[in-house]
């Protein structure tokens, strides 16, 4: 147990430190949400409507962007093979890692996505939701991003081609983020269910995808 | 000869299977096709609504059933990859992968011309299509992780894990692709996919389906046994230059 | 230490796959308590991945391992501290946070230890990127104190260690056999340590009671 915690506050702290990485992954998030009115228009009714979509697209960029960092440095300096060789088994390293990219990343890409959602003319009543929608459904992002992270370590172009990977597997986490925020701004429904359902993906996604990236870490670990 | 799983484990009993199998699947192709094709364009009836152009659906139908079949065929080998560690297994993926992609890709371009005719537009985000397009994504990320890898035991194994983590997620995909289009309501397209399909429209359906189950194991063959010879020339090059290196130590 | 180790390990013979050749097959050796294997063979011979193979990180082609006096179901990875031609060490932790790590996370660590191994007590605050090669090194030796396991995979160790800090990881190889300890050493360099078994990956033979080439 002390080991994952370890490993856990050990992965936290040096993303702290490094700073850059997820001051970058917000400054992208700010750059992609502020420049996107000029390609849409100033209309602030068509922006409040595509808010929501915009800043959850957004977010799954950002959050990709710092994504193969997951496991990429520790796989550089020799750390993976003595991590592998620890009393964790092998999922349980990708989950910790997986988490503490979520914590690091997601979660201030999260908070900050009402301040963003200012620029996009977001009513304010929907602000709650939308950082519980992507609070919900950011480990989601972050753990399945794991997966895409330990299958390309090492590969040239690996952050775009771990982007390529992964998006295909967003679009429930897509789909229910969105509908969860437009529910309570246009109906019809409640934003419960797909809010549930996020939740849902998410819980599976933290207990899975660890099994797949810890079956990638493997091969690459040879 | 015995044939099982098995016993074409060893790559050059399958090169032998295969080139007495191919000249045969072939031919067979021919005479299907031909003969759905026939049925399709010159005896089914055309639709009370849609006219003619219903008869893109004897393409654009099986061609989607196709590019299921594809990744069924692929996260099957994924699992002989990794459990079964039948060695042909991550040929038979590798090769699989551009062919379901590409009948999915038919499928897309199909399915677009079916639409133009009827609502205007070459695209609208139905739970069907917008399902083959996602479906048709998770193709490509597979086909880029083998170009990214180079030696292909490692590719062969990233992309089995891969191909079942897309597995895994299809239903998840296309409930939430059907959740969310009921949310939204677009006119909803192909009602021939449902059981109201009229009988007369079943026979060209199914010949044309047979057709290209056929095409699909066709190329398939034809694909694995480019596939081995081109892993043994990799091989010959490599023992050539390992020969190379040890005269000169 | 506290206990002596009472591990042996042997392998009955396997055989090694990369890239799709086979870089040896048929391998067996057995190590008592207190032995110590040198493994000798040019660059690409598989003397890494042998090691890596004991280390559990590479899968066998063939063969297995097994080991005797361990305590229950431990798996071999957990045995071993594996050092190899990386180091393992955070450039943006200090020192002392580097090895504090590898005891919390390798269990039962002891984090003076691990700074008195190899004298870098006075650099324990220091940010681990500030270092040179050589200390570099020192550090990543001295995870080998931050937890007490009895088989120890050494690749290469010597690798920018200046004259004395050699001296010092042979003394410290044969204090561990003394302990009942393992080694398994890959190196061109006479180390100063003896070496029970030497197993020339090119010609596989072995060689009883020699010194260190």
């Amino acid at each position: 147990m002390t080991a994952a915690i370890a490993l856990l506050a050990r992965d936290v702290s040096l993303a702290w430190r490094e700073g850059g990485a997820i001051g970058v992954a917000l400054g992208f998030y700010l750059m992609v949400i502020a420049i996107a009115p000029f390609g849409l228009g100033p209309d602030l009714n068509l922006l409040s409507r595509t808010a929501p979509g915009l800043l959850w697209v957004a977010l799954l960029l950002a959050a990709l962007l710092s994504a193969d960092r997951i496991f990429h440095n520790d796989y550089e300096d020799g750390t993976l093979d003595v991590l592998a060789t620890g009393p964790l088994p092998l999922p349980i390293v990708a989950a910790s890692k997986s988490l503490a990219h979520w914590i690091t990343t997601c979660v201030p890409l999260a908070l900050l996505a009402p301040v963003l959602g200012l620029l996009l003319n977001l009513s304010i009543e929907t602000i709650p939701l939308l950082v519980l929608a992507m609070l919900a459904g950011t480990p989601a992002v972050s753990f399945i991003a794991g997966i895409g992270a330990s299958l390309t370590l090492g590969l040239r172009r690996s952050g775009l081609l771990l982007a390529l990977l992964v998006l295909p597997l967003y679009v429930p986490v897509l789909i229910f983020g969105v509908s969860t925020v437009s529910a309570a701004i246009t109906g019809p429904g409640s934003p419960w269910p797909p809010l549930m359902m996020l939740c849902a993906i998410s819980l599976a996604s933290m207990i899975l995808a660890p099994l797949a990236a810890a079956a990638a870490l493997r091969l690459n670990l040879r | 000869m015995t044939l099982s799983i098995t016993s074409l484990a060893n790559p050059t009993r399958f090169l032998s299977f295969a080139g007495k199998v191919i000249p045969w699947l072939a031919a067979l192709v021919v005479i299907l096709l031909g003969a759905g094709l026939y049925l399709s364009f010159f005896v089914a009836p055309p639709d009370y609504q849609q006219g003619e152009t219903v008869r893109i659906m004897f393409i654009h139908v099986p061609a989607a059933w196709l590019g299921m079949f594809g990744y069924m065929v692929i996260a099957l080998s994924a699992l002989g990859t990794l459990i079964w560690r039948h060695p042909l297994a991550d040929v038979s993926a590798k090769a699989a992968a551009p062919i379901g992609a590409t009948f999915t890709f038919l499928a897309l371009v199909t399915g677009s011309l079916w639409g133009k005719p009827m609502w205007g537009t070459y695209w609208v985000w139905d739970a069907r299509l917008t399902s083959m397009l996602v479906l048709f994504l998770l193709y490509l990320g597979l086909i880029a992780l083998w170009q990214a890898i180079e030696e292909p035991g490692r590719a062969g194994r990233a992309a089995a894990i891969l191909a079942l983590v897309g597995a895994i997620n299809i239903p998840i995909i296309k409930f939430s692709v059907d959740w969310w289009n009921t949310l939204h309501q677009p006119a909803s397209v192909f009602r021939s996919g449902g059981p109201s399909i009229d009988p007369a429209l079943l026979t060209p359906l199914f010949v044309m389906a047979a057709a290209f189950t056929v095409l699909f194991v066709l190329l398939h063959l034809m694909a694995m046994r480019a596939e081995i010879l081109r892993r043994r020339v990799h091989a010959l090059q490599q023992s050539r230059v390992a020969h190379a290196a040890l005269a000169e130590a | 230490m506290d206990s002596p180790f009472t591990v042996a390990l042997e392998a009955t013979e396997i055989a090694c796959e990369r890239g799709g050749r086979l870089l040896f097959e048929d391998l067996s050796f057995a190590l008592r308590p207190g032995e110590a294997l040198l493994v000798q063979g040019p660059n690409g011979a598989g003397k890494t991945s042998l090691m890596r193979q004991v280390g559990g990180l590479l899968p066998l082609a063939a063969g297995q391992f097994s080991t005797t006096g361990a305590a229950h179901d431990v798996p071999i990875p957990e045995l071993c501290h594996y050092i190899g031609h990386l180091n393992a060490i955070k450039t943006t932790l200090s020192v002392a946070e580097n090895l504090a790590f590898w005891a919390d996370y390798l269990g039962n660590g002891d984090v003076d230890a691990a700074l008195a191994a190899f004298g870098l007590g006075p650099l324990a605050g220091i940010s681990a990127g500030l270092l040179s090669a050589g200390q570099k090194r020192k550090l990543a030796l001295s995870r080998l104190f931050t937890s007490p396991r009895p088989i120890w995979l050494l690749d290469e160790p010597s690798v920018s260690l200046d004259k004395a800090s050699v001296e010092r990881l042979g003394e410290i190889i044969g204090n561990h056999r003394k302990a009942g300890g393992i080694a398994i050493v890959s190196t061109h360099v006479n180390l100063g340590a003896e070496f029970t078994h030497t197993l020339d990956l090119v010609a596989q033979t072995r060689a009883p009671e020699g010194r260190a080439a």
